[in-house]
């Protein structure tokens, strides 16, 4: 079997280096090895969105890539959206509308929604949704979710 | 849960991804985008010796027009697609279908060479390649050959591809200027595995339908193409009563299995349902 492998790569702005076994899961190398545990594991199989980040700008599912594929990589994580101890506007509306109960599936909301307004910076209701029903939340609070986006996005439109 | 234990290769080209394949001698595993092999692995549902990651060779990701054909470099991602300039205008239809690939954080990871090397045949890619009756370019130790989508897929889950063979190239044939299409399709949840799906394009003269274009995704072991529904349309034209009949042929021409998510009876009724919306909206686009 292969032995143990070097990650090198970015994430939220900060160089970081590690060693892991190939077989390693990038959400597990983001939370054990580096200690970055705002990104959650959920299903580990792509279905729930919990672990959703950015890689290279792009939301992607961090349990359905390995540690070793992302040497190189810029990535952005939930830890990396609050700039100079202040919540990043897509944050701030979420607290706004109550767009987090338990809290579990905030980091993929997050980061699924920033990807979704990169996209479609001028979101309908609809087209919220259907983005956003890439990632589940348990709580089913999904109404303050969706008008938590829908209110974030003017505001990054003005940008900030 | 955590994927086995594998030995891991990032090959930086085809040839050296080909000849992982042979040492392996069908023990491999080719790990393209990963949002269907990697699940497989985190259940543990596949156990290979070795994983070949060919994420790492870039003559594998690209757009090419040329001579009337679109061809695409196997690692090219569902999301470069669905934003391609190239593909909107020359291939509008795979353009829509890639909007039912799962979710855009999926299609960011996800690429179509993968998508139609893994052969579900709910899938869209697979759909569309037999709609438009495109080709894949696959690369082995005995060199390269081309494989129509009838020669490819076999049944649930499998391609023709022998353990060291490579798809490298998906070719699809450029969209006739003005031609309608659609891609329909039913899951419960957006996102989920289609229960049913239709690919469909139509070239239309007027009232007369010069070609029709339809393939099923989700109703049986291979996505099918509708040979006899299509022959309706370019017999009888492209009105109401041409369209039912279409859509009750379709149903008749797919061989759905029953699982856990749906009955057969109710795919076949999907079938047609769904042939007939997407046969409208395709005739409402075209020139």
């Amino acid at each position: 079997m292969t032995e143990a492998v070097a990650v090198s790569l970015t994430v939220n702005g900060a160089r970081r280096e590690g060693r892991c076994a190939p077989r390693k899961l990038l959400v597990d190398f983001l939370r054990e090895d580096l200690g970055l545990t705002g990104t959650h594991v959920g299903c580990e199989h792509g279905i729930c969105g919990a672990c959703t980040i950015l890689i290279d700008g792009e939301a992607a599912r961090s349990c359905l890539m390995l540690a070793v594929q992302a040497d190189g990589a810029e990535i952005t994580t939930i830890e990396g959206l609050m700039q100079d101890g202040k919540l990043h506007p897509l944050q701030e509306a979420f607290r706004d509308h109550h767009g987090l109960q338990c809290g579990f599936c905030t980091p993929g909301m997050l980061l699924t929604a920033l990807d979704l307004l990169r996209v479609n910076p001028d979101p309908s209701e609809a087209d919220v949704r259907e983005g956003l029903s890439a990632v589940l939340c348990r709580c089913t609070g999904y109404h303050g979710i969706v008008k938590a986006v829908r209110a974030a996005a003017p505001v990054l439109r003005g940008g900030s | 849960m955590k994927p086995p234990r594998f030995d891991y290769h990032a090959p930086r080209s085809v040839d050296q991804a080909v000849e992982l394949l042979v040492r392996y001698g069908g023990d491999a595993k080719i790990l393209a985008g990963g949002q269907s092999l990697m699940p497989m692995l985190n259940f543990r549902l596949t156990r290979p010796a070795a994983l070949v990651d060919v994420n790492r060779i870039p003559a594998l990701a690209y757009i090419r027009e040329e001579d009337g054909t679109v061809a695409f470099g196997a690692m090219t991602r569902q999301r470069t697609i669905e934003f391609s300039p190239v593909v909107a205008r020359r291939l509008p239809l795979l353009q829509e279908a890639t909007r039912w690939v799962g979710h855009l954080p999926i299609r960011s990871r996800g690429t179509i060479g993968g998508s139609i090397a893994h052969a579900d045949p709910s899938a869209e890619y697979p759909a569309v390649l037999t709609a438009l009756q495109g080709e894949v370019v696959v690369q082995g130790p005995r060199g390269r050959r081309t494989l129509e989508p009838a020669a490819l897929f076999e049944t649930y889950l499998t391609t023709s591809l022998a353990p060291d063979e490579l798809l490298i190239e998906v070719r699809l044939p450029a969209m006739a200027a003005g031609a309608g299409f659609a891609f329909e399709e039913f899951a419960r949840r957006h996102g989920d595995f289609a229960l049913a799906g239709i690919a469909a394009m139509i070239v239309r003269d007027g009232a007369r339908c010069t070609t029709a274009r339809l393939a099923s995704a989700g109703a049986g072991p291979v996505p099918v193409r509708l040979r006899a529904a299509e022959e309706i349309l370019e017999r009888d034209g492209l009105g109401a009563a041409a369209i039912a009949a279409a859509a009750a042929r379709a149903a008749e021409l797919v061989d759905p299995d029953s699982d856990v998510h749906a009955s057969a009876d109710y795919r076949r009724h999907l079938t047609r349902v769904l042939t007939a919306r997407a046969l409208k909206r395709a005739v409402d686009r075209a020139r």
